[in-house]
């Protein structure tokens, strides 16, 4: 298997050497002594292959080192901007196209404020940048609509508009707003925003338990992995997870199961809810709609629920989630969530600590992956939750509450319902809240993203031994 | 007080833990055991290819555990060391 078919860009192949390389040394106990050399490992040879020169390129991957290992101590943001990678793009913003005729009314001249309009022989407009604010009159007074915007990737992605150029051009993210829905650094196609990552702590847990003879290392696995390492079948990546030492693999889709039984009971007494599930989703109301926020759910997100329930049969146990998800790096750090998960990997990060440790998932035996329902697992992609709440209502003989569910693929969707909420004119008792556009499926860490992923994620839905919420959740004392 | 906890790891939920778990529910109740057995569960005890559900009874592994043998099971590590 090629580095670059497990991915969908050579941005994320990229970000992988990087913490597949870290997390190397860091089993053979060498990070320290050997951290300097990784930009030359990855990029050896004197002709440039991103970049004007090796220089500039092994300079950026130190800066990914340095994201790698934790980041910036002094800025708590999950998402960060490598400033010198980001290429201060010029497609940034207003410029005139080809359809500019040379005409004679100037329109655009008249219009723009700051001078910016010029012409050339041709009688040709072109926008001076220097003077330019992006304001937009011009293209507005076009008659061939021959001026047109280009937005940066990175501000088209953020939808809470936490992006914006600083002095020197390049992205800045504004704390107050972001999400750390990581949608930026999935589409910044210099790779110049990443997230964060702890694949050190992760190692250290794993290294420091002796192989489960100190303390046990559970994995919490998203049901979104369904949809993903799909060169290999599931239960090799549970074997190949083992292999890294954990001591097993529980669903959070367990969890999930857990969370939409008693999400049912509260939305049934409260008569509105939103999810919590969505850590993204969750920051967004508590920073842009802060009158709704006692609305969210009490309920803690799946991954918490089931590491909470793990920790109360096993004490010493330190449970890891594993997920599409860069905002729950965030949730992790959270108080309420900070005693029952101790760290977060993503499924890119997942792949480079099998590489780190030469485990080649699709030669590894199928281990089996059987903790949930139908309804838990279906949580990874928009729409499940809210099945699965509709489905504990009836299980709980809580039918006579009428569920009106407004199921929110994306940001843009969540703020267009939470909006409607704020106002009181929502038509609906409750909000399935995604960041990401399809679920968790659309997650920033997933290693793809495609159209498949959502029938991936219903089929194994569909394979769950446990076809009722109640099933999945008779096994658990309470 | 006795303890025992059933894995309800996917392995043994494939052989049939959840029947095991209502049996062990059912046993102490049908004893009135309640304040005599604590009831846990745990995510995998490590036996995965024994041919049957794992359980740990105060510590001890016990491997094979199925709706067959359950009774004799429960008599001789619950019901014979609590005199019943």
């Amino acid at each position: 298997m090629t580095e670059q078919r497990k991915f969908d860009t050579k941005v994320q192949v990229l970000k992988y050497k990087v913490l597949r390389e870290v997390a190397r040394l860091a089993w053979n106990d060498q990070l320290l002594e050997r951290v300097h050399d990784i930009p030359k490992t990855i990029v050896s040879g004197k002709e440039p292959t991103m970049r004007c020169c090796v220089y500039k390129e092994r300079a950026i991957l130190a800066e990914r080192v340095k994201l790698a290992m934790g980041g910036d101590r002094d800025n708590p943001n999950m998402i960060e901007v490598i400033d010198i990678a980001c290429d201060e793009c010029p497609v940034g913003g207003y410029r005139v196209t080809e359809a500019c005729r040379g005409c004679l009314a100037h329109r655009c001249e008249g219009a723009c404020k700051k001078g910016a309009i010029y012409f050339d022989k041709a009688h040709t407009a072109h926008i001076d940048k220097a003077k330019c604010v992006e304001c937009g009159a011009c293209a507005k007074v076009c008659p061939y609509g021959a001026i047109s915007s280009q937005k940066r990737p990175c501000v088209m992605a953020c939808k809470v508009r936490a992006i914006s150029m600083n002095d020197e051009k390049a992205a800045s993210i504004d704390r107050e707003k972001c999400i750390e829905c990581g949608a930026c650094v999935y589409q910044c196609p210099f790779g110049a925003i990443m997230d964060k990552s702890f694949i050190l702590n992760a190692i250290d847990l794993l290294k420091k338990s002796e192989n489960g003879e100190k303390y046990k290392v559970y994995a919490v696995i998203a049901p979104s992995i369904s949809s993903q390492f799909t060169y290999a079948k599931l239960g090799s990546v549970v074997s190949g997870i083992k292999a890294l030492g954990f001591h097993t693999v529980v669903e959070a889709a367990l969890g999930a199961d857990m969370v939409a039984y008693e999400e049912a009971a509260e939305l049934a007494e409260k008569g509105f809810l939103t999810s919590s599930c969505c850590p993204a989703f969750v920051a967004y109301i508590q920073k842009q709609f802060p009158d709704l926020a006692a609305h969210v759910s009490s309920h803690l997100s799946p991954a918490a629920t089931i590491a909470r329930y793990i920790k109360r049969d096993d004490p010493g146990a330190k449970v890891i989630f594993i997920g599409p998800c860069t905002a729950k790096k965030a949730e992790a750090r959270k108080p309420e969530v900070r005693p029952y998960l101790d760290e977060v990997l993503t499924f890119e990060e997942l792949q480079a600590l099998f590489d780190s440790r030469d485990i080649e998932i699709s030669e590894l035996p199928e281990d089996v992956l059987e903790n949930a329902s139908y309804y838990g697992r279906i949580f990874a992609r928009s729409g499940g939750l809210t099945d699965a709440v509709a489905e504990a209502l009836r299980e709980r003989g809580l039918d006579s509450f009428k569920l009106r569910a407004v199921p929110c693929d994306g940001i843009e969707a969540c703020r267009t319902a939470l909006l409607k909420a704020s106002k009181g004119v929502l038509d609906a008792n409750f909000i399935e809240g995604m960041a990401c556009v399809g679920g968790c499926i659309g997650g920033a860490g997933c290693l793809t993203h495609g159209d498949k992923n959502k029938a991936d994620v219903d089929r194994y839905g569909k394979e769950a031994m446990e076809k009722k919420i109640e099933d999945s959740l008779s096994m658990l004392h309470r | 007080m006795i303890v025992i906890q059933i894995c309800i790891g996917s392995s043994c939920h494939l052989k049939g833990s959840r029947e095991i778990v209502e049996k062990m529910r059912k046993a102490i109740a049908e004893y009135g055991l309640e304040n005599e057995v604590a009831l846990g569960g745990s995510f995998c005890l490590g036996k995965c290819s024994s041919p049957g559900v794992c359980i740990t009874i105060d510590g001890e592994v016990i491997s094979g555990v199925t709706k067959e043998n359950f009774n004799e099971i429960f008599r001789k590590y619950v019901l014979t060391p609590l005199g019943k």
